[in-house]
């Protein structure tokens, strides 16, 4: 503290306040949202405090119609599956390719190398219609693998374990190697260990980016088996006719933000570090 | 470095699966993207003609696309904006009161994880003209609020829904940049007699820069790519053209329009935007290193 001001820091502390409400008001009026019946929503306003439907609300979506979890237990299932899997496939073939530009000399290096930067350049959402086109092509839509491998080559990756490689002292490879290690020994037994916070930190950012997918998913699958959660809200919304039930739409909004956001409040050291490092 | 492991086929196995995955599903799409772009293909898919030129003319001289181009301009600049300087203002009330400053990064951090579709959907239930709380509130000050009819409330919709997810991003970069000022620098002007407004404009905004120029450059990215589930879960572009980004609209052509070649062509004139944004933040981080 520079100097004292009571004053100022008081209003400091009304401003911050006022800025967790505004952050938090729509999901406080979702939660309240979800604890009412669907008609309370046509009489009028969102009522501002809970209702009494709230068991009835949270069973009918998370047990379904037809009181059998199947729904939304395979949405979640579908969620987590897409989530881990762009997630450990990133952090795999990051880490293997930045060993690769990092520990060895090789023609065409500097080539590979502005291949996967090219890639920074291409987000999904602008070459959408294409890669679905390629994606149809091989026959993966309706599949996990179409949901997960074309979102898996990540520049952002490979850049922070190829920054976080060439920090690691030369002397310690030629320790290794005098010691008669060889390249994956190397990997397994000095790189991993050493690249352990960074990979950790890498996956919640990762995990937060494959549960949120909204666009991808949508687009390439069309049998609900392979729903996910976070897309499925659209479809919740667009009914054609009737009443869009919005009881309904909140809790299933609830439950798809709440897997990302425990993992960033459980794990926000990592969280601020993974995000940092992948700007660099 | 200047130890290398002399394997010489071993370093090609390593890179195989990220290259795969970049040739097939980067560099395939974006070269079919390329070709496309120059074909006119029937909405059945049964034929093509190439036509040259003709779908980038056609794009340049439809109202339209400068119709998105402006939505996207306008969009962008008010998410990075509105996103700035809401969360400047609250990191440097965090910075203040460095004690607490943990707690409140733990309660403004969250909405991060969260989806942009479901925040969409969040400020869209708030903002709805029928049962929404905002919206009922704006009705009693006498704001005739109805996204559904009126282009601008829309606009305004989903501007806030994209910044609020967007302001703990800033918050976070903005708090850590306020703390890598030396305490030094501001108790030296403190002495001299500058008060806590004139040390904010004249020492802390200008060693923000850095900061500030990276985070510019982020949230125009975010803005006009990482927003399309924003768009498409709330408005879906309406009413009329009013939301209609330039993703978006290059969706809307692709997907619902089925005009391929349209469609292709708005691709390649996004890929060569995304290519000069690059650039600008890599050259701006090369020159952070050497700073």
């Amino acid at each position: 503290m520079i100097e004292h001001r009571p004053g100022l820091t008081f209003v400091s502390h009304l401003i911050l306040w006022l800025g967790i409400v505004v952050v938090a008001l729509p999901v406080w009026v979702a939660l309240v949202a979800s604890t009412h019946p669907a008609n309370a929503f046509a009489a009028g306003a969102v009522p501002l405090w809970f209702g009494d439907q709230a068991l009835a609300n949270w069973q009918q979506v998370l047990l379904g119609k037809d009181g059998d979890m199947s729904q939304l237990l395979r949405m979640t299932l579908n969620s987590l599956v897409m989530a881990l899997g762009i997630t450990f496939g990133k952090i795999a073939i990051s880490l293997l390719s930045a060993y690769a530009i990092v520990f060895f000399r090789f023609p065409f290096r500097g080539a590979a190398f502005w291949m996967i930067f090219f890639t920074l350049m291409l987000p999904v959402e602008v070459r959408i219609v294409p890669t679905y086109q390629v994606v149809a092509n091989l026959d993966l839509l309706n599949s996990y693998t179409g949901l997960t491998l074309p979102l898996i080559a990540s520049a952002t990756a490979t850049f922070l374990f190829r920054q976080c490689f060439m920090s690691i002292p030369s002397e310690l490879v030629e320790a290794a190697r005098i010691d008669g290690a060889g390249p994956l020994r190397f990997f397994c037994d000095i790189l991993l260990p050493m690249s352990r916070t960074q990979i950790a930190a890498l996956f919640v950012i990762l995990f937060i980016y494959g549960w949120n997918q909204y666009l991808w998913p949508l687009i390439v699958t069309t049998d609900d088996a392979y729903y996910t959660l976070v897309m499925s809200i659209k479809r919740l919304l667009s009914v054609d006719n009737g009443e869009i039930e919005w009881n309904q739409v909140m809790v299933t909004t609830l439950l798809a933000m709440l897997p990302p956001v425990l993992v960033v409040i459980s794990m926000q050291k990592l969280f601020v570090k993974g995000l940092v490092d992948a700007e660099k | 470095m200047s130890v290398y492991f002399p394997q010489k086929w071993l370093p090609y196995g390593l890179l195989l699966p990220q290259l795969l995955v970049t040739a097939v599903f980067f560099l395939w799409p974006a070269g079919q993207a390329v070709e496309q772009a120059f074909y006119q293909e029937d909405a059945f898919g049964l034929s093509r003609d190439f036509v040259g030129l003709d779908n980038f003319i056609a794009l340049f001289q439809s109202a339209e696309y400068f119709a998105a181009l402006g939505t996207t301009l306008v969009f962008s600049v008010s998410v990075a904006g509105l996103g700035l300087v809401l969360a400047l203002l609250l990191a440097v009330m965090a910075d203040r009161v460095l004690r607490a400053a943990m707690v409140y990064q733990t309660l403004l951090i969250w909405p991060y994880a969260v989806a942009p579709a479901l925040a969409g959907v969040l400020w869209w239930v708030l903002f709805d003209p029928s049962i929404g709380p905002l919206a009922l509130a704006l009705q009693t000050l006498g704001v005739d609020w109805n996204h559904y009819l009126n282009g601008d409330q829309a606009m305004l919709l989903v501007v806030i829904a994209a910044t609020w997810k967007q302001i703990s991003y800033n918050f976070l970069f903005f708090l850590a940049g306020l703390q890598a000022i030396p305490r030094s620098l501001i108790e030296a002007a403190a002495i001299d007699g500058a008060g806590p407004a004139k040390r904010f404009f004249d020492i802390v905004l200008p060693l923000l820069s850095p900061t500030t120029f990276f985070l510019l450059v982020v949230n125009v990215v975010y803005a006009f790519f990482d927003t399309f589930a924003v768009i498409d879960a709330t408005t879906q572009g309406g009413p009329g053209q009013s939301t209609t980004t330039m993703v978006y609209k290059v969706y809307k052509d692709g997907f619902v329009g089925l005009d391929l070649g349209s469609s292709a062509a708005q691709s390649v004139v996004l890929m060569v935007v995304v290519g000069l944004m690059t650039i600008i933040q890599f050259r701006y981080i090369e020159r952070k290193v050497q700073y």
